[in-house]
């Protein structure tokens, strides 16, 4: 029985995946256990844990698969460094120990920290675009599928179009960086004061707020953008190349404004700015899909890389690329191509596997973390001296759902953690969509995070379509579509309060633009958080309940009980549920408690 | 070191990249100077040039 790992490390969100005959049994990223978001080191809890998981020791492995080539994508670095010397002398500086410490020579960094790899293990690498596609379509649903991987850069590659049929795929095209839909959007996203590869959905999330008003510019000036999808970026307004810097001053001289610092109050200008990139990477993914589509013929399409997480292109695609089907890989950045590395390292070594998804995919609804038992649960909250009740089933669907209708807000630890950026009803908080007060409330007494941040809906897959414009599966919550009964859709300025900007049946998950992004809950892979929206729809009359990740604002999303019960006393929330274990927030001993997460700019 | 070496001659041959093959060379060199003086005493004049 072969065991294959994953490994994505040393750019951010380093992961591990582990498949054991063919099937993804485990997969988590290093910032789960570390506690630092975003983590990029080499992930070691997080392979702990995969194998602890299988029951594997190390000796057992028969390949280690690294998610992309080290040598290719060094030799891009130099070769870049080169074609713009002696700028960017300076980062080329800081980045060259790091490469030549141990990221260079990987072969010897893996054996360092797994140290009990048999000699017959073999160690391989994968192509990072190839990690991503085989993340897309291996662990799709589809036989035979068009495959679409779009992020910030690899070794040369920064988007491909690929076609996937049986266990084999093909890479057919490709756009080579500098030119990047991935670095183009992350340049925005540091120009208007967030955080580079982790705060792009926030862009996404500000871009309803403006009018894209720079959207013309952009196109004349800073990208060109053909037919089939491909785009070169003029490199005269970005300095990405030379910097750690995204932008030139020539850019903040095009559209009237100096970057926005972070943390300083957002102005309606750089909600235009983020409206006007969102409308123009939504027209190349799109025109890329619709390419995709002519190259390869198949009614199936499949898509990871980072941008594959902006869930805003992703409906469009859905509803205007010209595919029957469309699967997004849910972790589908860095972290879920060790996944594909690990995919692909098993049907490279046992060339007799089939590969017959039969219109599942490989990912078990992403619930592929730890979990914890209900000895360890109890351990926890006896080492904090918690005060709890313990409560059967039936008495706890039961009592939630009525605390949930009375407006309380709810943390929710139950099973695996999930695998991938977003929390799908595992590691969740929870809380009633109908409440107009509940948005602002979430963001600013639980989460403390910016008011204008929307949440998204979690609902009964067999009643999607009475509340959303939307009918198929979304259970990676990857899709947005408009709300039903929603007010058309306008454009509302950010200095206006937030319950005055839409007039919705569910506004605490409608978005200004009367949108929403969706999670359907199927009763196979989610049967308590199925329960637990049947009973809240038999109570109310609404499937519908908030999801928003179990964490606060620079915090990964919590993995243990103990990570959920330091959450849960530190913020406002007014329960918790821990399995079978419900908590009060007033009962308990504590106002205050040390976190355990390195809290990260985000 | 030796198999990076060998990875990387490979590397430059199919992607017939010779001429990044001297300064490959010196940077490996530094590598290897890098791994072969830490926790030495020679670590803290290494670092600087880099």
């Amino acid at each position: 029985m072969k065991a294959i790992l994953g490994i994505s490390a040393f750019y951010h969100d380093s992961a591990a995946a582990l498949v054991v005959a063919g099937k993804v049994v485990a997969a988590a990223q290093e910032e789960r256990f570390s506690r630092r978001k975003n983590d990029e080191s080499f992930p070691v809890q997080a392979i702990a844990f995969c194998l602890k998981w299988a029951a594997i020791s190390p000796q057992e492995l028969s390949a280690v698969v690294f998610y992309e080539k080290p040598i290719q994508k060094f030799t891009r670095t130099l070769e870049t460094f080169l074609s713009i010397a002696p700028r960017g002398l300076r980062s080329f500086l800081n980045v060259l120990p790091n490469w030549l410490g141990e990221r260079l020579n990987m072969r010897k960094t893996i054996r360092e920290f797994l140290p009990e790899l048999s000699p017959q293990c073999k160690i391989l690498f994968l192509e990072h675009h190839q990690s991503h596609a085989a993340s897309a379509f291996l662990a799709s649903p589809f036989e035979s599928s068009a495959i679409l991987t779009v992020d910030g850069v690899g070794e040369w590659a920064t988007s491909t179009i690929g076609k996937g049929e049986g266990k084999h795929f093909q890479l057919l095209k490709e756009i080579r960086f500098p030119h990047s839909v991935g670095l183009l959007y992350s340049a925005f996203t540091a120009y208007c004061g967030f955080r580079v590869n982790s705060g792009e959905y926030k862009l996404m999330g500000l871009a309803p707020y403006g009018t894209p008003r720079f959207e013309k510019a952009i196109r004349e000036q800073l990208v060109d953008i053909r037919a089939d999808g491909s785009i070169r970026l003029n490199l005269d307004y970005f300095d990405f190349l030379a910097s750690r810097r995204m932008t030139h001053p020539r850019l903040h001289k095009l559209l009237g404004a100096e970057p926005r610092k972070p943390d300083s109050h957002i102005e309606d200008f750089y909600a235009d700015v983020a409206a006007s990139i969102q409308k123009v990477t939504e027209d190349i993914l799109l025109r890329m899909a619709r390419h995709a589509r002519e190259v390869t013929l198949s009614p199936n399409l499949c898509m990871a890389g980072g941008v594959a997480l902006n869930c805003v292109a992703n409906g469009r695609i859905l509803r205007e690329a010209g595919f029957e089907n469309f699967w997004i890989q849910p972790a589908a950045g860095d972290a879920g191509a060790a996944l594909g590395a690990a995919l692909a390292g098993w049907y490279e070594l046992e060339p007799e596997a089939e590969r017959k998804p039969a219109g599942q995919d490989a990912m078990s609804g992403a619930l592929l973390g730890p979990e914890f038992s209900e000895s360890e649960i109890a351990q926890t909250l006896s080492e904090h001296k918690a005060v709890y009740e313990k409560l059967d089933d039936t008495a706890l669907f039961t009592r939630v759902t009525e605390l949930l209708d009375a407006g309380n807000v709810i943390g929710w630890l139950q099973g695996r953690m999930e695998f991938g950026p977003r929390a799908l009803g595992n590691r969740s908080i929870l809380g009633d969509a109908r409440s107009p007060k509940m948005q602002s409330l979430l963001n600013l007494k639980i989460k403390f995070r910016e008011s204008f941040r929307p949440f998204a809906p979690i609902v009964l897959h067999e009643k999607v379509s009475d509340h959303f414009q939307m009918s198929q599966e979304s259970p990676y919550m990857l899709l947005v579509c408009q709300v039903k009964k929603a007010s058309p859709p306008q454009r509302m300025a950010l200095s206006h309060s937030p319950l005055l900007r839409n007039h919705s049946p569910l506004p605490a998950v409608t978005h200004v633009d009367g949108s929403a992004r969706v999670q359907t809950v199927n009763q196979t892979t989610h049967p308590r958080l199925h329960r637990l929206l049947s009973e809240f729809e038999w109570r109310t009359g609404c499937p519908v309940l908030i999801n928003t990740s179990f964490n606060v604002r620079g915090e990964p999303v919590v993995c243990t009980p103990d990570d959920a019960y330091r959450c849960f006393i530190n913020t406002q929330m007014d329960y918790l549920v821990l399995g079978n274990y419900l908590l009060k927030r007033t009962g308990q001993p504590h106002s205050r408690l040390t976190p355990t997460f390195q809290p990260q700019p985000d | 070191m030796w198999e990076l070496a060998k990875e990387f001659l490979q590397f430059l041959r199919k992607e017939k990249k010779w001429w990044l093959a001297p300064l490959i060379f010196i940077l490996l060199l530094l590598g290897a100077l890098i791994v072969f003086t830490s926790g030495s005493v020679l670590a803290p004049l290494m670092y600087p040039f880099l």
